[in-house]
């Protein structure tokens, strides 16, 4: 199955072992995987700050970029969220509006795509450790994908999941509201933090390069004992149990 | 401006409330408590969704036939030997009332806890006029007490605990000090102190959950009772409601009153539900003589018709504001309007204008809890969007800063090589600030990041630039 990867700007620059894992467990599963080159970022930090003007014309270049691939995954809940979101965008540009609702018609995000699209729900990775998955508010509550990841983490050999407290609370990433509202942000992250060291973990794990940065940063600050990993990390291991 | 009760910033408010210890655990508690409440209260009616959209559907019909709904409530309201006052804004709403105080020569005024009456300043005007206005809600009765103003619309005093309260009690009222903390005794010994206000009051003062068209009713639902003693036992009743309040008969109230109960405290019923209808008829032994409704705009026609419609489909319920995780941490009174929460910031700047308020829509992560609770579907988070649109787009609030950031984004992010340099420019440009692939102090936009949290170091090959020279080779 031919797969175009919408890496995200975060994964192609920061992230990248995130990206390089999406690709080989796309490919250990019969995936054909391309990079369409001309993908720029989704367009979600001027969208979300109120600058719909100026998030259109990214927005516009992602479209004509993968407008003609078969399917499009990525390694993200919140910016394939942006891809679902375009058709509405561009409700006032017939054209756009076509080429948009195409686009997000075939845009899934990596979990999704495993279980729903592959149908795949052990991929035969293994990591023996105790760890807690921190569910991103926009792959929840916007996308809708929920139990995938858990689906995913449960088939892992191994892999111990602990329960998050209070999972549903938002990290405080929140693209420019982690530095506009730095204050509030800052409380928000630490809660999660807190939490996520209640839990005894050795690993937090997550879907949205977004929600990671923000936490790892902020661990990395305070100097705790606690690794983020991508989910997609987690499924390209084979340690030995 | 009524809405607004003190003369801070936003930001101010906030660096002051998140090192208010006691207030971030009362909130923090109440959030954890009626999360749970919520859910099994939702879980237990069953299809939960389902009746979101009859809700929806409910709230947006009577939004549609807005005019007509209110003019049946006006007839039903006068059939039943009522008064109806259409005011226009906070002024015509008290002016009328202080007539009818006067009239009656009033001089104790008892209220039930209304957001609609904190709104207008309703208790300024009349103790303006020598009265002596009482609130029964206890939440409201601790707030008064203090010259405190509500920090959640439906539990008003929830940034204090019990503690604090017989604080209060103990310097305002003179309760032992060796007495408990205990919120039955504490209601206990309020409610005792309230009987003979109640027995004394010349007028009563409600707020209006629905207003029902079709019977001309007034709904009130409370979990204290205080509201059925406000509207029976003095002479005179005057109930004011937000001119969206209604529904179009007892069916819709019913589904409503339901959502209202489940989505604010996780109750099936509130343990009072009063219906009034128009003054006491001849059959009848209690209720007062005198029946007034005062429908008031102030600024609702002008929401009617327009982008932000659906923020007039709320019920108050304060499910949004119990979800909010940045509520949670800077409770109700940073937002220095009484509506508090998501829904106060998607209503206060309507209401009251960006001025004071243009940084209250970017008080969110939009991480879309509030939208996913709202019992009538109010998609509050997006509502948060387009105010930051408005402000960016046709209001031109936004830093200037900011906006040249923006231009810079949209120019580069939207064409693939200029995209492709930038990416490898900007790399290159915060390299040197890198340690341990971390980076501490960032220089530029990238400080305010780094203020709270470190930023990673770019990667020395982009994955773009991975997957082109793998072994696999890149495509396309």
């Amino acid at each position: 199955m031919k797969v175009a990867l919408f890496a995200t700007c975060l994964v192609d620059v920061f992230q990248t072992n995130v990206g390089k894992a999406t690709v080989e467990l796309l490919e250990s599963l019969g995936c054909d995987v391309t990079f369409p080159k001309g993908q720029v970022c989704c367009g979600q930090p001027a969208y979300n700050s109120g600058y719909i003007r100026d998030a259109k014309e990214p927005m516009r270049h992602m479209i004509d970029t993968f407008l003609h691939e078969p399917c499009i995954v990525t390694p993200s809940g919140s910016c394939a969220t942006m891809f679902k979101e375009y058709p509405r965008i561009f409700a006032d540009e017939p054209i756009y509006a076509k080429k948009a609702q195409l686009v997000a018609d075939k845009t899934y995000e990596l979990t999704e795509f495993l279980v729903n699209v592959l149908k795949v729900t052990d991929v035969g990775a293994s990591f023996p450790h105790r760890v807690t998955y921190h569910t991103s508010c926009h792959m929840t509550r916007l996308l809708g994908v929920k139990e995938e990841p858990y689906i995913l983490l449960e088939h892992v050999k191994g892999l111990e999941l602990v329960a998050l407290p209070n999972a549903h609370n938002c990290c405080g990433f929140g693209g420019t509201f982690s530095v506009k509202m730095g204050t509030i942000s800052e409380q928000m992250v630490d809660e999660k933090i807190d939490c996520a060291l209640q839990t005894d973990a050795d690993y937090l794990i997550a879907s949205d390069g977004g929600c990671m940065m923000n936490i790892n940063g902020r661990l990395h600050r305070r100097g705790d004992k606690l690794t983020t990993l991508h989910i997609a990390e987690v499924l390209t291991q084979h340690e030995g149990v | 401006m009524a809405i607004q009760f003190n003369e801070h910033h936003f930001n101010d408010n906030v660096e002051k409330n998140v090192h208010n210890d006691f207030m971030r655990g009362a909130v923090a508690s109440a959030q954890d408590h009626l999360y749970t409440k919520r859910l099994d209260a939702v879980e237990e009616l069953g299809d939960w969704e389902q009746w979101r959209n009859h809700a929806q559907e409910i709230r947006q019909h009577v939004l549609e036939h807005l005019d007509y709904y209110l003019h049946e409530l006006a007839i039903n309201v006068e059939k039943a030997g009522g008064h109806v006052y259409f005011a226009h804004d906070a002024n015509e709403a008290n002016a009328y009332i202080r007539d009818v105080v006067r009239q009656k020569n009033a001089k104790k005024i008892v209220k039930s806890k209304s957001m609609v009456t904190e709104e207008i300043s309703l208790n300024d005007a009349l103790e303006a006029e020598g009265c002596q206005v009482l609130e029964t809600d206890l939440g409201e009765y601790i707030l008064q007490l203090e010259g405190d103003k509500p920090s959640h619309i439906v539990a008003p005093s929830l940034h204090k605990n019990k503690d604090q309260i017989k604080e209060v009690f103990v310097e305002k009222l003179g309760y032992d000090e060796q007495n408990t903390s205990e919120a039955g005794e504490l209601a206990r010994y309020v409610r005792e102190i309230l009987r003979d206000e109640f027995l004394a009051a010349d007028v009563g003062v409600t707020g209006c959950n629905f207003a029902v068209a079709d019977s001309g009713s007034i709904c009130l639902v409370t979990n204290e009772g205080n509201a059925g003693l406000v509207t029976t036992i003095p002479k005179t009743h005057i109930a004011v409601m937000g001119m969206e309040r209604l529904v179009p008969s007892m069916e819709e109230l019913e589904v409503l009153v339901t959502m209202l109960t489940r989505s604010a405290v996780g109750q099936k019923l509130s343990s009072y539900v009063n219906i009034v209808t128009g003054p006491k008829h001849a059959q009848e032994v209690d209720g007062p003589e005198d029946f007034h409704v005062v429908v008031l705009d102030n600024g609702r026609s002008s929401i009617l018709g327009g982008d932000f419609e659906e923020v007039l489909q709320c019920i108050r319920c304060g499910a949004c504001v119990n979800t909010c995780p940045v509520y949670r941490h800077i409770g109700g009174h940073s937002y220095n309007s009484i509506y508090s929460g998501p829904i106060g910031a998607v209503l206060t700047p309507l209401l009251a204008g960006y001025d004071d308020y243009k940084e209250l829509p970017y008080a969110s992560s939009l991480c879309g809890a509030c939208t996913e609770v709202c019992p009538v579907k109010i998609p509050l988070h997006e509502l948060l969007l387009k105010h930051r649109q408005v402000i960016v787009e046709e209001e031109g609030r936004a830093p200037v800063s900011e906006s040249a950031m923006m231009k810079l984004f949209e120019f580069g992010a939207s064409r693939s090589p200029l995209y492709r340099f930038g990416t490898k420019v900007a790399a290159k440009a915060i390299k040197p600030f890198a340690k341990d692939d971390m980076i501490s102090k960032g220089p530029g936009p990238l400080k305010t990041w780094t203020n709270v949290r470190d930023f990673p170091a770019p990667k020395e090959q982009r994955l773009r630039d991975w997957f082109e020279t793998r072994d696999k080779g890149g495509n396309v």
